[in-house]
């Protein structure tokens, strides 16, 4: 970020939520570099840009789309970078349609599952199956031509009435990203969970990608599109991921029904005959994972013992096993590194999740609000629960902290760093390595003498990891073993030096393909750490970045299509022609010695078919992806959509919400009924959740440390001074803030920071509220009621993560009611506005038979009067017809599974598959619950560290989306793992910083 | 005696003439004295902060460093204390790093920027460009003339001198003159000692100009006179070979005479008062913390313990931005000099220096800081003085007084022999 001329922030308040990174912006501007900071309020981030544009939580696509429409009309994308690079030229399926067509959707939608079948969002091919381009971008099925149509009603306008953007503020905005991007120049974009939590999150991302490939700002320095994770580590348990439908190195996790035979497995994760970037290696990181895992036990007769590997049916992330608690379903879990009775949106119905279970084990450092939940929590107080009647046994274990046990951290800029224990836990406290180590010691002791087949996984598990003399788990044994080391021949434990050595044929192991070559030579590069001032900016023998130690992704972008530097100023890798050889300052990106020049006859058929202006190596195609054939479940395009509880209708489409998001549809998690509708005006503010710099998410590691509590000792709301003044708040005063689920008491600031913005007329005033405290925990020197109480869970359908940016409530002045009455006042609210468990949960704006009508006769062009609205779904939502009840005690989402095809198509890579009619039987595999429970975000990144061992499952809180410089956070099956580290759904907390 | 040496050199503008007086005293490029009568042979350079205002990102990593190193007690309500993100309030004998959040709106800014154009304005034709290091003696003659020429204080605002502290209204006129060079404009100069026209550079203000929220992280400032030190009876209070200003806390009887003595408010006696806070509403309680040093006045020691081991103060190791700079002092000053020099090049004539003025009523402070508004803005007095700089006076005065007595009396007695 450094060495960026522009630095656009959106959707991150960086300066609060990543001070340490922040120092890279400062110096930016020291050199020179313009600051914009665009966000609903003016944070400590914005205090220290140049710039500040205050928009309307949740319409950051309009914002983006509108500078795409800006630098397409007016012909200010990098017109060499734009045609070799991307995949611009390429023509889209003669079936396709989109939102112009089809008033907000896109070809494809199946209102029943409300799921896109994207079998018409694909390349046009030639009879031979190689892709049909146009070279000159003129044809109108071209994606270049389709994306010119698609954002042509992403105007200036637009923005105002959509974002409560100033045309001068749009203006000014759309001149400094272009005027600081092209062949001297790089822009970069940041964000963090300002992006990600809502319920379209990864398109906001997707777009930002766009426009930075249209810019020329992707693989080159000072460029890409900056994903700043939430913590320590949290990037590290996305590579070794606390998931439920990733395996390390983002290889998906197998599903019931599709990947019976490894052989689909393999063609899931890529091969040569659809692939020449290099996922079509899949099948070698898949054999050396399990080799990895089952040593000796894995071998070619069983197909590497692929049969261990537990399946998925369906979603199994936090908030869908919050569900299945709630309904008995599960028995146990596992709390590390996370407080989700404070940190997960809708906390009452985690913490009466938790009331269902058998036993469940809490790992912290402090008596945490989900650790005392059962005894303290709100619903005690409101006398909803009574210990006595609570069956669930709670065991309390402590943890080591971060300076209590060696590890790695991994970090945003996917950076692998080392560090050393410093001093002893005290105590009984432990760090995550030795405790599941110790806990598969005891399980396989329990189980030796078992013949059951399905005690196998467990007891031919490589669990033989060596102690110290303290009996702890020795730390270099488990990074090497996901290094990866050869077996047999003469190379025979000999550590690999990177992930092309890696072999399908079971002769060699390596526990996360990614971070093959941390190790290599059997030194641990992570802990390198040679002062800056011993080498260049580039700083190559500072820890070890995956993949290969490459600081900047895709950086053969860095030099143009002949390999020389697009300018001096921005050189970072370029063609040797004397050498033959790819060179600069960082580690190529790129097969080292492929000529700029190679081509090659066959669209694929391997990495040997890159041809020399391939940058995007990890794409099927190598090329970034301006339009996104497969890996979005909502859409090839990102495209406006409403929040679920917006104050606002569409303005730009009838289809008010993301007609594919998540929904949760319960009489615990109740919505506002959504603009314009009966009862909208009961919840008529907005309110944003997000972090302080002075408490780390839910608060355990730090509303117990006096020092960092009285730096903010108290749950406050910020508040413009005119919704003060409207409502009756006192600077400082008490407010209570009501939403469909929950009501609580905050201070009140009242500060010029917030501003309410004009829509259309309507004045919209935001409410900001952190979300660090809690109360009940035993011993936190500060308490407060929690934000997280306030959300609803509604999820964005490729990564389930939850809609927190923009929510819809009341404010009052005062303090709340005590006891039950408390939640009599949300009752009051909920009989008022008319709610029922549809309100707000509409899928469809538009009547299923126009959007079919028009999918064969062109687009609608009537605006909906409100009675047609009522008519489409109901007064208060109660006439829907396309929603589907939850499936009986698992994933709620659809009663209908889309046929196999259909998920070869769309949902290998991300696992994203449903439950299928009789296979409900959800396979827990040798983890078992903790699998799949939520990991933590209340502390600690160090919890996290990849070397913690494959057990760990704490921590993975932040966005998830691209690691880094990702050009395009699609996935699917043509494309590679750095898409995939957007198939998460870690992305769900609402914890998670902003 | 020393007082008097310094008090005549100020009068003169200059100390060459009075080497024999100084010969322990550091002087500054003008030969001014930066030092006082605490001041003995130094066996480190002079040591203090930079902190620059203008990237602070109001993270307070530098308060709980500060009190994690120091193991100083934690001294807040737990309660907000109405004051935008600042819970902790200011300086005292817990707090030794205080961040100060302002939110100001459109008209603030352009007056904060208007009295920095005017203090740049005072006898200097224009804002020079970045061109060199520091002046040399010659430029500031030249530049000490300019500001002579430009009428001493009419160019302090209502709250005085601003960022060039105290000079203003302590002394008589040739002082104010002297004053304003120093502290303001001496980085805005020439390596020639002319100023560049800078009519053809681009001094456009930056684009946030309706809404800014200032952060700043205050702390001791180590004078060059410092008052504590001055008024301690017991000697608790030394001057170290870093040239900063230490307590011993077992030596201090904790009397509190310093605490009247410090013109910044920083020190304070640790007492019942400051730690274990008694909080409004019940379900607040301040925490149970081991205090030390309890009943002795404390303040920051510039991690004296730390620079005995080569190691910098934990507030600057730990800030993320560098807003916080630890340094020689001399460096130090330089640094903020060449900053707020680009800062004016770039039209953020709001930014101004504070302490680096040798000849302001402390004789400058160890801790530099680049501000963005006038000091009182920050809580920071904007003439601040040591209360010993008049004892000569008064001594003067006394003896003056004491001899015109003795002379009525004298008279009388002759008066009375007529």
């Amino acid at each position: 970020m450094a060495n960026a001329d522009c630095i656009v922030i959106q959707g991150s308040n960086m300066a609060e939520c990543h001070p340490v990174g922040y120092q890279w912006v400062v110096e930016a501007r020291m050199r020179g570099a313009k600051v914009i900071h665009v966000d609903p309020r003016f944070t400590r981030t914005t205090a220290n840009a140049d710039k500040h544009v205050p928009i309307r939580a949740g319409s950051d696509i309009v914002l983006l789309g509108a500078l795409i429409r800006g630098v397409l009309e007016q012909d200010l994308f990098f017109d060499e970078y734009v045609r070799h690079y991307t995949n611009a030229a390429n023509l889209i399926s003669e079936d396709y349609q989109g939102p112009e067509d089809l008033e907000g959707l896109f070809s494809g939608y199946d209102p029943t599952t409300h799921t896109y079948d994207s079998a018409t969002w694909q390349y046009a091919q030639d009879e031979d199956g190689e892709p049909l381009v146009d070279p000159t971008l003129e044809d109108p099925r071209t994606v270049f031509q389709i994306l010119k149509r698609h954002y042509a009603r992403y105007t200036p306008e637009a923005v105002e009435t959509t974002c409560g953007i100033s045309p001068e503020d749009f203006g000014y905005l759309l001149r400094a990203v272009t005027e600081n991007s092209g062949r001297d120049r790089t822009t970069c974009f940041a964000y963090a969970v300002g992006w990600t939590q809502h319920s379209l999150g990864a398109q906001f991302i997707r777009t930002a990608s766009i426009l930075q490939l249209l810019l020329g700002n992707m693989g080159r320095p000072g460029g890409g599109v900056m994903a700043l994770r939430g913590h320590a580590t949290i990037q590290g348990s996305t590579d070794i991921p606390t998931l439920f439908n990733l395996l390390p190195g983002y290889l998906p996790m197998p599903s019931a029904a599709i990947h019976d035979r490894f052989d689909d497995y393999v063609t899931g994760v890529g091969r040569p005959e659809t692939q020449k970037g290099f996922w079509s290696n899949g099948n070698a990181y898949a054999v050396s994972l399990l080799k990895a895992w089952w040593g000796d036990a894995a071998t070619k007769d069983n197909d590497f013992a692929f049969e261990y590997l537990p399946r998925i049916n369906g979603a199994h992330g936090t908030y869908q096993t919050a569900v299945r608690m709630l309904e008995d379903g599960v028995d146990g879990f596992f709390i590390l590194g996370q407080n989700p009775a404070v940190g997960s949106a809708n906390g009452r119905m985690q913490r009466m999740a938790m009331s269902h279970l058998k036993w469940l084990v809490v790992r912290d450092f402090s008596l945490i609000e989900s650790a005392t939940w059962w005894k303290n929590g709100p619903e005690i107080e409101s006398g909803e629960l009574a210990p006595e009647d609570i069956d669930t046994e709670v065991f309390f274990l402590p943890a080591a902290n971060h300076t209590e046990k060696a590890g790695s951290f991994t970090q945003t800029q996917r950076l692998v760093q080392w560090r050393f224990k410093a001093v002893d836990p005290p105590g009984q406290a432990q760090s995550e390595l030795d405790f599941f180590h110790a806990l598969g010691v005891k399980i396989r002791e329990r189980l030796q003498d078992s013949d059951d087949p399905r005690d196998r996984p467990l007891l031919d598990l490589t669990w033989d990891y060596p102690l110290d003399e303290h009996g702890d788990v020795d730390v270099d044994a488990v990074i090497r073993e996901i290094n990866g080391f050869h077996i047999g021949g003469e190379d025979d434990g000999r550590a690999v030096d990177g992930f092309n050595e890696l072999r399908a044929d079971g002769s060699t192991a390596s526990g996360c393909w990614i971070y093959a070559g941390v190790f290599a030579g059997d030194e641990n590069r992570a802990a390198r750490k040679k002062p800056r001032s011993e080498q260049d900016e580039t700083a190559l023998d500072w820890g070890w970045a995956w993949p290969a130690n490459r600081r900047i992704l895709y950086n053969r972008a860095s030099a143009d299509p002949q390999g020389l530097p697009w300018s001096e100023r921005k050189r970072h890798v370029w063609w040797d022609a004397d050498a033959g050889r790819w060179t600069g300052s960082d580690v190529p990106d790129f097969p080292a010695d492929r000529a700029p020049d190679a081509t090659f006859e066959s669209a694929y058929g391997g990495t040997g078919s890159l041809r020399g202006d391939d940058p995007f190596i990890m794409q099927a195609d190598g090329k970034g992806w301006l339009f996104a054939p497969s890996g979005m479940i909502d859409g090839p395009l990102p495209t406006h959509f409403e929040p679920q509880e917006s104050t606002v209708r569409n303005p730009l489409y009838r289809q008010q919400n993301n007609p594919t998001r998540v929904t949760m549809p319960r009489e615990d998690n109740l919505s506002a009924p959504g603009a314009g509708l009966p009862g909208s005006e009961v919840y008529p503010y907005v309110f944003t959740t997000y972090r302080l710099t002075e408490h780390h998410t839910a608060g355990g590691m730090s509303r117990w440390l006096p020092y960092l509590s009285e730096l903010q000792p108290e749950m406050f709301c910020e508040v413009s001074p005119e919704l003060a003044a409207e409502v009756g708040l006192e600077p400082y005063g008490w407010a209570t803030i009501v939403s469909p689920r929950a009501a609580i008491e905050t201070r009140v600031l009242v500060t010029k920071r917030m501003r309410p913005l004009t829509i259309a007329g309507q004045t919209i005033h935001q409410i900001g509220l952190p979300y660090h405290w809690g109360s009940g925990g035993d011993g936190a020197v500060v308490e407060g009621d929690s934000a997280n109480d306030l959300l609803g869970v509604t999820m964005d359908p490729n990564v389930f993560i939850q809609a927190s940016k923009s929510l819809a409530g009341a404010i009052l002045p005062g303090r709340r009611p005590r006891g039950p009455e408390r939640q009599d006042l949300v009752e009051k609210f909920r009989s008022e506005a008319g709610l029922t468990q549809e309100s707000g949960n509409q899928h469809l704006s538009v009547p299923v038979e126009d959007v079919a009508a028009s999918a064969g006769a062109g687009r609608l062009t009537e605006p909906l009067s409100q009675e047609d609205l009522e008519v489409a779904y109901g007064p208060h939502g109660t006439g829907c017809t396309c929603d589907t009840p939850m499936v009986e005690g698992a994933d709620f989402r659809r009663a209908e599974q889309p046929s196999p095809t259909t998920h070869r198509r769309t949902d290998d890579r991300t696992g994203r598959v449903d439950i299928l009619p009789g296979a409900e039987a959800v396979a827990e595999g040798p983890s078992g619950e903790s699998a799949e429970g939520p990991a933590g975000e209340t502390d600690d990144g160090g919890r996290d560290e990849a070397a913690d061992g494959s057990a760990d499952e704490s921590g993975e809180e932040a966005p998830a989306e691209t690691p880094n410089d990702e050009p395009d956070p699609t996935k699917g099956e043509h494309s590679g793992p750095g898409q995939q580290a957007h198939g998460t759904d870690q992305q769900r907390r609402s914890e998670e910083d902003d | 005696m020393t007082t008097q040496v310094r008090r005549e050199t100020l009068a003169e503008g200059s100390a060459v003439g009075e080497a024999s007086m100084e010969e322990s005293l550091t002087t500054d490029r003008l030969g001014e004295p930066t030092e006082h009568r605490s001041w003995g042979a130094q066996a480190h350079e002079r040591k203090g902060f930079f902190t620059d205002t203008s990237i602070c990102i109001g993270c307070k990593a530098c308060e709980v460093a500060c009190k994690e190193w120091n193991s100083n007690p934690q001294d807040g309500t737990y309660e907000l204390l109405e004051s935008s993100y600042d819970n902790t309030g200011g300086l005292g004998a817990n707090t030794w790093r205080h961040v100060a959040f302002i939110e100001q709106d459109g008209d603030r800014i352009e007056k904060a920027r208007e009295s920095g154009r005017k203090l740049v304005g005072l006898g200097m034709p224009t804002v020079g460009p970045p061109t060199g290091a520091a002046t040399t003696p010659g430029a500031a003659a030249s530049n000490e003339d300019a500001a002579a020429s430009g009428g001493g204080c009419s160019g302090c605002g209502p709250s005085g001198c601003g960022p060039s502290g105290g000079g203003c209204g302590s002394g008589g006129g040739a002082q104010a003159g002297t004053t304003i060079e120093a502290d303001l404009l001496s980085g805005l100069l020439d390596g020639d000692g002319t100023t560049a026209d800078l009519s053809n550079v681009d001094t456009t203000p930056p684009d946030t100009a309706d809404f800014r929220w200032l952060m700043s992280s205050d702390v001791c400032k180590h004078c060059t006179h410092a008052g504590c030190l001055d008024v301690c009876p017991t000697g608790a209070l030394f001057r170290t070979e870093f040239g900063t200003v230490v307590v011993q806390n077992d030596v201090c009887n904790g009397c509190g005479t310093c605490v009247a003595g410090c013109p910044f408010g920083v020190i304070e006696r640790r007492d019942d008062g400051t730690i274990n806070t008694p909080t409004d509403r019940d379900d607040r309680s301040a925490s149970e913390m081991d205090v030390h040093d309890e009943g002795t006045a404390n303040k920051c020691t510039l991690c004296y313990d730390r620079l005995l081991e080569g190691q910098e103060p934990a507030c600057s190791q730990t800030c993320p931005t560098q807003s916080i700079k630890f340094g020689d002092r001399e460096d130090m000053v330089e640094q903020a000099e060449v900053r707020v020099r680009d800062l004016h090049a770039k039209g953020l004539t709001e930014a101004r220096l504070y302490g680096a003025n040798p000849h302001d009523g402390v004789g400058g402070t160890g801790s530099v800081f680049l501000l963005l508004d006038e000091p009182e803005v920050y809580g920071l007095p904007p003439d601040p003085r040591v209360p010993t700089k008049d004892l000569p006076g008064m001594w003067a005065s006394a003896g003056a007084a004491a001899l015109g007595m003795i002379g009525v009396a004298a008279l009388s007695f002759l008066g009375g022999r007529r």
